[in-house]
């Protein structure tokens, strides 16, 4: 063994290998893919209903069914990033409805209403995170049975009937604004969505914890091994997830101004079907607060155009239920070209 | 297999042509030239080693033989005839099996299913059980395990077992060439001593075999002649026998390799991770070490012996039953049995996974994601983390087209590279590294070897645990032999010889003779 003089001997680059992906084309479409998935569908509608779709109004109108379902969006994106799923965010949405409901009918005030009905989504993301942590069990199950179980708290604490609750601004949420008002551009309900997507979204790319959910996502091991507290980790990730839930069922009393404990069935697959068109991996890791957003906003768009050209709900839900098949099926495309 | 056994005899003697021949083949991919004149050939009874680092073209040059790519010119001939497949199924058909560093079997199907898969023999349709047990207990026979549970699902088979299987496979569709891609690569030591019986045995049934893999040593046992790759081209070859392992090294890269093993002068400090009798749930069952600043520490041993346990044990990955770990770093001396990867982290110490695929790196992550992993700063600034990724990447030479790149694109070499690079980035005084240069080029092994000297000579003590003893031999101040969990007294380098850690691995007084196979053997 000589010493260090013959280092230069080391060779220290090996040769070029063929392995450094080139931009194109189909990368572009990829990243902007959702996008212009939404850009497509509105100017089709536009061109086919050139009277009734693309009006301030319908335009609103849009925006306003997309906040309840996009806010729950929200959170399942971040649940989706770190790997797992949350099948109880419809179920969640209707017990906020009727413990907000409640809370008001028994004279608390708003605010306090407010924040006990989105505290009530948080303490079920803590339970499931806590039976995911501890028990070890997928967060398939666990929120499988979560869907049932919350829906039946819901319908029990409101003696399976819809709550009555007083008058109150909540209810003013997602009102449409009157010409006086178009200054505001959006209801108070759709600024919420949109602020707290720019809040959740700087958050997974500008802190430590958001990071921590992709990595957890891409790799739990890796995440492990490099020090990341997972369990605590997927407890956060899961309470605010819910908690998301929690303000999407705030909207949803706002929207409907009862507590209803059958409200929402099935938005926990309108969420997932958002984040999923948006570009997110069901297997974790990949996703974005943008894309997810946008996903939303597609469905509702289609939804919104097809009733406008008149076309049955059955046609309504088979172009929705194609249209996921198609965005993941282009983003399995997409990833197999760039690798 | 009919006239094939009298082939046997040497290939430069018979007046056939050789059984596989490749002249001239180049395929390129856009602007990327994958092969650039790719010239070899391969004989009845034969075994040729195909030797490259990665990226040297040599799963192109196989996706080329197995039909999966066109080649964009030169020719091929197999026994004779031109030979240019159309994809996988025709090549198969032609006799050219590929045999996969992932195995491609059907877990839940017998050993018997799997060895006929997609060629059971059947009668108007009703599979014909008794045939296909009859063909395959001939094909397991002729790999030299007649005994095997033929109803037995493959999934709960060892790999070694599970690779014999996939080999039934290839030879009871009559196959001529098989290509072995880095056969040994999950394999332990008497697994490996019975594949290579095997490709004796085919190769005396008048078999050509391609042998790929990255261990020299493996390659020096088995195979007759060797072929290099070197970007896209046969740089050279010739029998395996005449050459030394510098010389391979030097035809790979390109470079005269002096010493692969770099060595400055080193000053062992004060003992700065003490481990105290350890003992894990299983293993290891007794571990007692000083690691002191400034050397490198090796640990050798058999796969299985409790190695990769035992630094999971101290690295807080894996519980503890029992012992002391003692770590003295800058902010750290605290006696204790158990600690997380957080905590260890936070005494600046740091883990290289042996597994890097499904535990040392997050595939779908960036480099920079996975580089600053251990450390990232409550509210980041991806620019600022782009900045430190790059430097560190650039540190480690990590061959990339940007740090945001998914870190599962690059090579082996490279992925390993930004795993050593996370712990350089943390800062980290002691390192764990685990394998860190299993199943990777030799360009980034000579660059690893490189950075774990300068790390030692920064006064930052190093773990190593590795299963090749001449790196261990080679960098090490000291090694430590563990046998069957328990781990022996580290003694300077100076004392010892693979000979030597060979007999404490086995941990048995062994008689000359058998210990004349051993060393033989490593």
């Amino acid at each position: 063994m000589t010493l260090s003089a013959k280092k230069s001997g080391v060779p220290s680059t090996p040769p070029v290998e063929a392995e450094i992906p080139k931009f194109s084309l189909s990368t572009l479409i990829g990243k902007l893919g959702t996008f212009l998935g939404l850009v497509f569908v509105v100017i089709l509608f536009s061109v086919l209903r050139k009277d009734t779709f693309p009006t301030f109004d319908n335009f609103e109108l849009i925006m306003l069914q997309t906040a309840v379902v996009g806010t729950a969006a929200l959170g399942m994106t971040m649940i989706i990033v770190s790997g797992g799923i949350d099948l109880s965010v419809g179920s969640n949405i209707a017990l906020c409805t009727v413990v907000i409901a409640l809370l008001l009918s028994h004279h608390m005030s708003v605010p306090l209403a407010a924040l006990g009905g989105i505290g009530a989504g948080a303490l079920c993301g803590l339970f499931i995170s806590f039976l995911i942590t501890t028990l070890k069990l997928s967060p398939f199950i666990v929120t499988l049975g979560m869907w049932g179980a919350v829906r039946g708290m819901a319908k029990g604490i409101a003696g399976d009937t819809t709550v009555v609750a007083p008058i109150t601004p909540l209810n003013n949420l997602l009102t449409t604004l009157t010409p006086a008002e178009h200054w505001k551009l959006f209801p108070p309900g759709v600024w919420l969505l949109l602020a707290l997507a720019v809040g959740v979204s700087a958050m997974l790319r500008y802190t430590r914890f958001g990071r921590h959910i992709f990595a957890i996502g891409s790799n739990e091991q890796t995440a492990r091994l490099c020090g990341i507290p997972v369990e605590k980790t997927k407890l956060l990730i899961y309470t605010i997830g819910a908690a998301f839930a929690g303000v999407a069922g705030l909207l949803q009393f706002s929207y409907l101004t009862v507590g209803d404990p059958t409200t929402a069935n099935g938005y926990e697959l309108q969420a997932i079907a958002a984040v999923v068109i948006g570009g997110a991996s069901l297997n974790g890791g990949q996703g974005s607060i943008l894309g997810s957003v946008l996903g939303a906003l597609i469905m509702t768009t289609i939804g919104n155009g097809c009733t406008k050209m008149d076309l049955p709900n059955w046609v309504q839900e088979i172009v929705t239920g194609a249209i996921i098949v198609f965005a993941v099926a282009l983003d399995r495309f997409r990833h197999k070209t760039s690798a | 297999m009919t006239d094939l056994g009298q082939a046997a005899a040497g290939s430069s003697r018979s007046n056939k042509p050789p059984l596989l021949k490749m002249q001239g083949v180049k395929k390129r991919f856009g602007a990327t030239i994958a092969l650039g004149g790719v010239d070899l050939s391969v004989d009845r009874g034969e075994v040729l080693a195909l030797v490259g680092e990665n990226g040297a073209g040599k799963s192109t040059l196989m996706k080329v033989l197995s039909g999966a790519h066109a080649p964009d010119s030169g020719q091929m001939w197999l026994d004779g005839q031109p030979y240019q497949p159309k994809g996988p199924l025709e090549s198969r058909r032609s006799g050219v099996a590929m045999i996969y560093q992932e195995l491609s079997l059907a877990p839940d199907l017998s050993v018997a299913e799997n060895i006929l898969l997609g060629m059971e023999p059947s009668r108007g349709g009703i599979l014909d059980w008794k045939a296909l047990r009859g063909k395959a207990a001939e094909a397991m026979a002729t790999v030299g395990h007649p005994n095997i549970d033929l109803d037995k699902p493959v999934g709960g088979l060892s790999v070694a077992m599970q690779q014999l299987v996939e080999i039934a496979r290839a030879v009871a569709v009559g196959s001529r060439v098989l290509v072995l891609d880095e056969p040994t690569s999950s394999l332990t030591r008497q697994d490996i001593a019975r594949l290579f019986d095997l490709v004796r045995r085919l190769k005396s049934q008048g078999h050509a075999i391609i042998y790929i893999s990255h261990f020299l040593e493996e390659i020096k046992e088995i195979t007759d002649r060797y072929t290099v790759l070197r970007d896209g081209q046969s740089v050279g070859g010739g029998i395996t026998a005449g050459a030394s392992e510098a010389e391979i090294i030097a035809l790979m890269v390109g470079r005269n390799v002096e010493d692969l093993y770099p060595r400055s002068a080193r000053k062992p400090g004060d003992v700065v991770l003490d481990i105290q009798g350890l003992g894990g749930v299983k293993k290891p069952e007794n571990a007692t070490l000083g690691l002191r600043r400034g050397e490198v520490l090796g640990i050798a041993g058999l796969v299985g012996a409790g190695r990769t346990e035992l630094l999971r044990a101290v690295f807080g990955l894996d519980a503890v039953r029992r012992g002391k770990v003692k770590v003295a770093t800058h902010n750290a001396s605290v006696l204790d049995t158990n600690a997380s990867p957080a905590r260890r982290w936070g005494e600046g110490i740091g883990m290289v996974s042996e597994d890097r695929k499904t535990e040392g790196l997050a595939l779908s992550l960036s480099i920079a994601d996975n580089l600053t992993l251990t450390r990232i700063p409550a509210f980041l600034s991806p620019a600022k983390v782009n900045k430190d990724a790059t430097h560190w990447a650039d540190r480690m030479s990590v061959k990339r087209h940007s740090v945001e790149q998914a870190i599962g694109n690059l090579s082996g070499g490279n992925q390993q590279k930004v795993a050593i690079a996370r712990l350089l980035y943390h800062d980290a005084d002691v390192l764990l590294l685990d394998e860190p240069t299993r199943g990777i080029d030799v360009g980034s092994k000579a660059q690893i070897y490189q950075v774990i000297d300068e790390l030692a000579a920064q006064n930052k003590a190093v773990l190593v645990v590795s299963s090749y003893l001449p790196e261990l031999l080679g960098i090490c101040d000291r090694i430590a032999v563990m046998c069957r969990g328990v781990l022996g007294p580290a003694r300077p380098v100076e004392e010892l010889d693979e000979r030597q850690i060979m007999l404490d691995a086995t941990g048995t007084e062994l008689t000359a003779a058998s210990a004349g196979d051993l060393g033989g053997s490593a």
